[in-house]
């Protein structure tokens, strides 16, 4: 290309114009999750209130588990309650919108480079789920009674709350722009149940010692290091993974999640 | 009522000398495909025009328009839309482009007119200028009722206005309508129609595709023709049909009496200055054949006119043709009942490009 660029007529820096379109990308994801804030929120709580319920209350008042098991459970359920809740609000909207929708289409049009719509639905994802895990606190006293609290372990749980979430969206990008829409069921059962399960949310990971095999499956599950490092925070007494590790893990996994998951966004996005 | 949605003036202004949209010999072959969507596609549009891709579907009319709206990646040659290379600057090019898809993509979790009002976000117009566009918008564009409301139970014709609307929000400079009236009834189709003569005499440059030709000569300053990804004519409708050889013709119809034989009359026309060749054609009719027994319109004898329609194959300028055979006619003491002269239309010139018909 050789003549025909004409220099930009408006007077507005660029890098202003795309922070202005991605705010109000943001904005727009913000607006319609506030207004359904009730059915959000229904939507998030309900599988960790069952389980906090379940595991942390009828167990325990039956006697088949302790009664110091909820100070093991519940920094891991906050931890799965953020990591899939950000997963599912970039997986399920991403799949339906590039697959029937199309709805996102007049964002993919905004000025702003396309790989920054799918860094705004992680951004996004991440905060709803931050919210939700902010819930599981009054939910935890709610349905236990007392919940394993240590203010001096706040700004750990927040960093690795944040980590996590971060995680789990950015895993919700790939799974939502890899599975086609007839797989939606599959995914659900494939990788959402194990995830769930393998995430050393309902038992520290420094126990399963005695289970070497499974041990090393849910090294490879990143709720694991934010379940961990929710009990170093909370609960430090639990014998838990090294805080710097957990933080490491997530980090790493994170910008090689967000990578991946922006490559595959782009190829969906643009043809 | 005067649309405020109109391209700025200042950025007018800077771009008097580039053209609307440039595109030279763009290549999009898509990964799986066996031969390239869009195989070495030249042309320009001029600001203000209103330019037509006309094309049966697969054509490759979409994935130009997509190239160009950024959102398909080219494989090969320019594509600048007011002098703004989509593929190097499309943050750049997608401020300038208003794009109207086949699809209906309005956002479902939002009002229309929250629709109109988040696309201006995106696109950077203040609060105040929002609110006051949106309302405009929807005034003229018959929405203002139904502003409150979801795009779910929207008809087509509905969301097409919608999404018009939607994209006039940030006026754009260059405005892409694909298949715009597919799929619409005729009053939405209309519509439609009137936005775009609209936008024209504001000053916006629309490029839309369609597969209807009624609607390319209706609408279009020019009109490329497109098949298999190639440009295979590109010119105003007029010129596109008038460059088609022994196309235009002359069709008769005359009431004769029994006197006069019809193969005398046809001779004496094909005599004519300029007509080439006559035929007879069946007289017009519509619904059923007569039933049998009351033969209305056959010659029965009783000296009641009869009726002769005739085609003529005319070199020179059809009308021109008229008087002669007014002339002749009437020498022959026959009635001259009707004369539609045959333009040939663009479906003609895709036929004649293709060697088959548009659908």
């Amino acid at each position: 290309m050789s003549a025909t660029i004409t220099p930009p007529t408006s007077a507005e820096p660029a890098a202003a114009g795309q922070a202005k379109a991605f705010l109000a990308v943001l904005r727009r994801d913000v607006y319609v999750t506030w207004r359904e804030l009730p059915v959000f929120l229904a939507q998030v709580i309900l599988q960790p209130l069952f389980l906090l319920f379940v595991f942390g209350r009828v167990l325990t008042d039956l006697g088949f588990a302790r009664p110091d098991y909820t100070e093991i459970l519940f920094p891991g359920i906050v931890a799965m309650t953020a990591v899939l809740t950000a997963l599912q609000s970039t997986a399920f909207p991403l799949v339906i919108d590039f697959s029937f929708t199309k709805e996102i289409e007049d964002r993919l049009l905004a000025p702003l480079p396309v790989g920054m719509v799918a860094v705004e639905k992680i951004v996004f994802a991440a905060s709803r789920a931050l919210l939700a895990a902010a819930v599981m606190f009054p939910v935890g006293i709610l349905v236990l009674g007392s919940i394993p609290w240590r203010a001096s372990g706040v700004p750990l749980m927040a960093v690795v709350l944040v980590l996590g979430s971060l995680v789990g969206a950015a895993l919700g990008l790939i799974l939502g722009t890899a599975v086609p829409v007839n797989r939606i069921n599959v995914m659900f059962a494939l990788i959402l149940t194990p995830l769930l399960f393998t995430g050393a949310s309902q038992y520290p990971w420094a126990s399963l010692g005695q289970l070497p095999w499974f041990q090393v499956i849910t090294a490879g599950n990143p709720l694991t290091y934010v379940s961990e490092g929710m009990r170093a925070a909370l609960e430090p007494a639990v014998p838990h993974i090294r805080p710097w590790i957990s933080m490491l893990v997530l980090s790493v996994t994170l910008v090689v999640f967000t990578a991946v998951g922006i490559r595959l966004f782009l190829r969906r996005a643009i043809d | 009522m005067v649309q405020e949605v109109e391209v700025d003036r200042e950025r007018a202004a800077g771009v008097v000398a580039s053209p609307a949209v440039e595109v030279r010999d763009l290549v999009k072959r898509y990964p799986k495909g066996k031969v390239n969507a869009v195989d070495g596609v030249s042309f320009t549009v001029s600001p203000g025009e209103v330019f037509g891709l006309l094309g049966p579907n697969g054509a490759g009319k979409t994935t130009t328009v997509g190239i160009l709206t950024t959102r398909v990646r080219r494989s090969g040659g320019t594509a600048c839309v007011a002098g703004v290379d989509v593929g190097a600057d499309p943050v750049r090019a997608r401020r300038l482009v208003g794009v109207v898809p086949q699809r209906n993509n309005l956002d479902r979790s939002l009002s229309i007119r929250q629709n109109l009002l988040f696309h201006a976000a995106y696109h950077g117009v203040p609060a105040a200028e929002r609110a006051r566009r949106a309302d405009t918008l929807l005034a003229e564009f018959g929405l203002a009722d139904r502003a409150g409301e979801k795009p779910d139970m929207f008809s087509g014709g509905q969301a097409q206005r919608v999404m018009v609307a939607r994209t006039l929000m940030h006026a754009p400079r260059v405005l892409f309508l694909d298949e715009p009236t597919t799929g619409l009834d005729p009053a939405a189709r209309l519509f439609v129609w009137d936005r775009v003569r609209d936008l024209q005499a504001q000053g916006v440059t629309v490029v839309l595709t369609t597969h209807d030709m009624d609607e390319a000569a209706e609408l279009a300053d020019r009109v490329g023709i497109m098949d298999h990804g190639r440009l295979l004519a590109l010119d105003t409708p007029a010129a596109l049909t008038r460059g088609l050889p022994g196309r235009t013709t002359l069709e008769v119809a005359m009431a004769l009496s029994e006197a006069t034989p019809p193969e005398d009359l046809l001779a004496a026309l094909a005599a004519l200055d300029g007509v080439e060749r006559v035929e007879q054609v069946a007289a017009a009719q519509s619904g059923p054949p007569p039933p049998t027994g009351s033969d209305a319109g056959g010659p029965d004898g009783d000296g009641r006119p009869r009726e002769l329609r005739a085609r003529l194959y005319v070199s020179g300028d059809a009308p021109l043709t008229v008087a002669p055979v007014a002339t002749l006619l009437a020498e022959r003491r026959a009635e001259l009942t009707d004369v539609t002269i045959g333009t040939p239309s663009l479906e003609d010139v895709f036929i004649n490009l293709t060697g088959r018909a548009l659908r």
